[in-house]
């Protein structure tokens, strides 16, 4: 089956093959490490002029050209940072994801995961711990078969002590509401339910970081509704920092700072409420901003007095009627 | 083409510790030329249901009319029914397997037995309409992008030219740009060759922009059917069912709760914008 | 139809079989498995019947579940029984056209049969009432010896574990895969078998580059979570015999005496 191509995949049995290509950290080229930044900074992640290229090649595997996924990105995320990467389909924002724990490493430039040098094979299983990762595909991430068993699986791989495992199993199912269902099958679950449990068995590895790409995807509008809450929930009561990956903006309303992404670069960052504004620009860079959002936006530009960047429906509706009594006022 | 469901019903492995009634007794008429949207949550049947009217499940009990025929009648040609009422599934482009688009595209309608001059006249065609650059009609589908794959997808059904149109959740993982793509797709089909479109979807805004009709499914019964206006009237009765209303019905209801007097009528961007302006 | 394999899946109840050790439950099956193969005459037969009686009993699983499980092999079965039946020379009873039915052909041919039921029924019952996590568990313990020779027991293990967990993901994708090319007109009724096999590839393909696919986004979610090979993991639910099991391996070894003597006595 030739069509398969070239990709990195293999068969459940060729897992293994693709671990041990992936172990080999040799393949990746030998551009000194930089200096631990833990003196110079604070922040929890930096990146500094990231770059990652992706070679295409023809059927023969002659190389055709190189697509520059990741375009020289600067960013900085603090402690308990709710963070927004916005980006349409290809923008390079899942690439730039995959940065945040050593999944991918920079062709150009440095990732710092608290304070390490993600091309640093010693400290590979420390970012890890304190970035972890949920996926897009509820059901490609799941390990276990039994949901307590699928989010042991981390610690599993930490060495935890099993008592240890135990706690730390049930504090994160607890914490995205799923404890009842620790003993269920994990298929038998809705698309919004698998995805808590993701974010239990990456919770259970206690990170200081969760990078979600995409989340929400694959997901009916109930299930997104279910994860975008228990992800605030982390960031406010635990003050895990997010970083959420979407093209979906009614999701980034909540969040502390919003990237915007378009062809490996960041072309916008702001409050969401700064963001917002920019209807049109967002437009041009494939992305459409919720319809209150627009709605605010077109009565605006026909002279309603409303403030810039609405974002919730209340906000509208409150405004509206302030400007309404006002108006009202003036006519008498 | 008039479709009509009679009297559905449909119970999942029946006579086992899993026997669940995905259909309950529906019923309704699809004229010709119209732009249904089939809402509900996840589970509550819209798939199934579409799955009963090109005939790929059978109904435990009642039937489905196409032209006036009851299909699952012995002798009824399914094949040719399937030309007719084109099935897109969620994802589609998982779904391609030729060692190119083009002749992937041929699948549908070689199945139907045309010429093969037809068949390529077909395949062409409809790589056409969905828009694909001519250069990736000889690539293999899995070197595409994301994007070109489902239009790829969506171009394997509309060659086979059908009538009726039914497209489960067609914007499914797709960003803003490709989601508006879809609904300008549908339009042209509409407009150019007078196709019926039912429409599965999650998204209230989106049905309440585009949709003729929304037929609105819960626990396997048809609860609602009527103008997307009329449904979303009834928003207490859609939230309790774990459904939403559109953005802008939402700010509508707001607004009257504040005792601002506007229409519920007003369910999409424009529509609000003119309610609204009248109150200045 | 692809539903009613139950070879490898888990039934959920409460059971004591399901509270067992499930290193005890694989050497058990093995035991069993080597039991069938040493009984010669009815009276083993009914020995080895009677147990697998009572261990279905106690495992609380519906007898329909393993019944459905047999009928995988029914063609394994019937060919299996008409072979033996025919083909094996001896005492003629009845002659059909050329093919002789013979007493000992009934004999081996029944024999065979039910070693077979015994067998597929006997696993499936461990399959029934272990998880695939636990049963992996216990498998990569029992052949911990192997280690040494080199071979990668807990990888087996974990690929065995995954390939489990992911058969009812693949079986649904199966389905929806052949409604859609359905949709296209794909006709999988065909009466040749040239054509029957054609038809199979728009299935085939997209379900191998959608398991390609699964597999690679599993490689890289597990590698997120530390993922590093056997060395150094610990475990949730670390096995450990109780007393329950310490009695059931007892319970085992009685039954293998008593199907040893058995074949000696008679």
């Amino acid at each position: 089956m030739k069509e398969t191509g070239d990709r990195r995949q293999g068969t459940v049995l060729c897992l293994l093959f693709v671990y041990h290509k992936k172990y080999s950290f040799k393949e990746t080229e030998n551009r000194p490490l930089s200096p631990h930044l833990i003196l110079k900074s604070m922040s929890l992640i930096k990146t500094d002029k990231v770059s990652y290229e992706y070679i295409r090649r023809d059927k023969d595997g002659a190389v055709e050209g190189i697509n520059k996924a990741v375009d020289e990105i600067d960013l900085s995320v603090e402690k308990g940072d709710f963070i927004a990467i916005l980006g349409a389909n290809g923008s390079g924002k899942s690439t730039l994801a995959k940065h945040f724990n050593a999944l991918l490493y920079p062709v150009g430039g440095t990732v710092f995961v608290g304070g390490m040098d993600t091309r640093d094979e010693e400290h590979l299983w420390d970012i890890r711990q304190t970035t972890g990762m949920v996926f897009q595909n509820p059901d490609n991430q799941i390990i276990g078969t039994v949901v307590e068993e699928d989010v042991a699986f981390g610690p599993e791989n930490m060495g935890v002590k099993s008592r240890d495992i135990w706690e730390r199993v049930i504090r994160s199912l607890k914490s995205v509401d799923m404890f009842e269902y620790r003993k269920h099958s994990p298929s038998r679950l809705s698309g919004g339910q698998k995805q808590r449990v993701a974010i239990a068995g990456v919770l259970a590895m206690q990170p200081e970081c969760i990078v979600l790409d995409e989340p929400t995807a694959m997901l009916d509008p109930m299930g997104r509704k279910e994860v975008i809450a228990s992800i605030r929930e982390l960031n406010k009561t635990f003050g895990i920092t997010i970083i959420l990956i979407t093209h979906y903006m009614e999701e980034a309303v909540h969040a502390d700072k919003v990237y915007i992404m378009d062809k490996g670069r960041i072309v916008m960052q702001g409050t969401p409420k700064q963001i917002f504004t920019n209807v049109e620009e967002l437009r041009g860079v494939g992305l459409s901003v919720p319809k209150v959002t627009e709605l605010a936006f077109e009565l605006r530009r026909r002279g309603v007095d409303l403030p810039e960047g609405i974002l919730t429906e209340t906000e509208l509706a409150n405004e509206l009627c302030r400007t309404l009594s006002e108006a009202k006022h003036r006519k008498f | 083409m008039s479709v009509i469901a009679d009297h559905l019903n449909y119970i999942y492995s029946a006579g086992t510790a899993y026997e669940h009634k995905a259909l309950d007794d529906v019923s309704f008429k699809i004229e010709d030329g119209e732009y249904v949207a089939l809402l509900g949550q996840t589970g509550s049947g819209k798939s199934t249901l579409a799955q009963h009217l090109n005939g790929l499940l059978k109904p435990s009990s009642g039937t489905v009319y196409v032209d006036g025929e009851d299909i699952f009648e012995k002798g009824y040609d399914l094949k040719a029914l399937r030309g007719k009422i084109g099935l897109v599934f969620q994802y589609p482009e998982y779904q391609l397997f030729e060692e190119d688009v083009f002749t992937d595209v041929c699948f549908g309608p070689k199945n139907l037995g045309l010429e093969r001059s037809e068949v390529e006249l077909r395949a062409y065609e409809a790589l056409k309409l969905v828009g694909l650059k001519d250069e990736a009609f000889f690539q293999s589908p899995f070197d595409l992008s994301g994007g070109e794959k489902r239009r790829v997808a969506l171009a394997g059904v509309l060659a086979m030219k059908p009538e009726v149109l039914i497209l489960d959740e067609p914007t499914a993982g797709l960003d803003p740009g490709g989601r508006e793509w879809i609904f300008e797709l549908i339009d042209r089909l509409r407009a150019e060759q007078g196709i019926t479109v039912i429409l599965i979807s999650h998204s209230m805004d989106d049905v309440a922009e585009h949709a003729d009709r929304l037929l609105v499914m819960n626990g396997g019964s048809l609860v609602m059917d009527g103008r997307p206006r009329e449904v979303f009237s009834y928003y207490k009765e859609l939230m309790q069912m774990g459904l939403d209303i559109p953005q802008v019905s939402r700010v509508m209801y707001l607004l009257r709760e504040n005792g601002v007097n506007v229409s519920m009528d007003a369910i999409t961007v424009k529509e609000a914008l003119g309610e609204i302006l009248r109150l200045f | 139809m692809i539903r009613d394999i139950t070879l490898g899946q888990y039934y959920q109840t409460e059971s004591v079989l399901h509270g067992l050790d499930p290193r005890l439950k694989i050497i058990g099956t093995f035991l069993y498995i080597i039991s069938l193969f040493l009984v010669r005459d009815i009276f083993g037969y009914a020995v080895a019947g009677i147990f697998l009686a009572v261990l279905i009993v106690l495992s609380h699983v519906p007898f329909k579940f393993m019944v459905r499980g047999l009928k995988g092999i029914l063609v394994l079965l019937i060919f299996t029984g008409v072979v033996n039946v025919f083909l094996t020379p001896g005492e003629v009873l009845v002659s059909v056209w050329k093919f002789n039915i013979t007493r000992e052909g009934l004999k081996v041919g029944s024999r065979m049969v039910i070693r077979l039921v015994f067998l597929v029924i006997g696993s499936s019952l461990m399959t029934l009432t272990t998880t695939p996590n636990r049963l992996t568990d216990g498998l990569e313990r029992v052949l911990k010896p192997l280690k040494r020779l080199k071979l990668p027991v807990h990888e087996m293990a974990m690929i065995m574990s995954i390939a489990l967990g992911f058969i009812p993901i693949l079986i649904e994708e199966l389905d929806k895969i052949m409604k859609a090319q359905s949709a296209r007109g794909a006709d999988f009724e065909s009466k040749k078998l040239s054509a029957r096999i054609k038809s199979m590839v728009p299935i085939l393909v997209p379900l191998f580059v959608s398991a390609f696919r699964r597999a690679g986004d599993l490689a890289t979610a597990m590698e997120a979570r530390c993922y590093h090979g056997g060395e150094g993991r610990t475990k949730l639910k670390p096995l450990r015999y109780r007393r329950a099991d310490y009695i059931a391996y007892l319970v085992l070894i009685l039954y293998f005496i008593l199907i040893i003597a058995e074949g000696i006595i008679f």
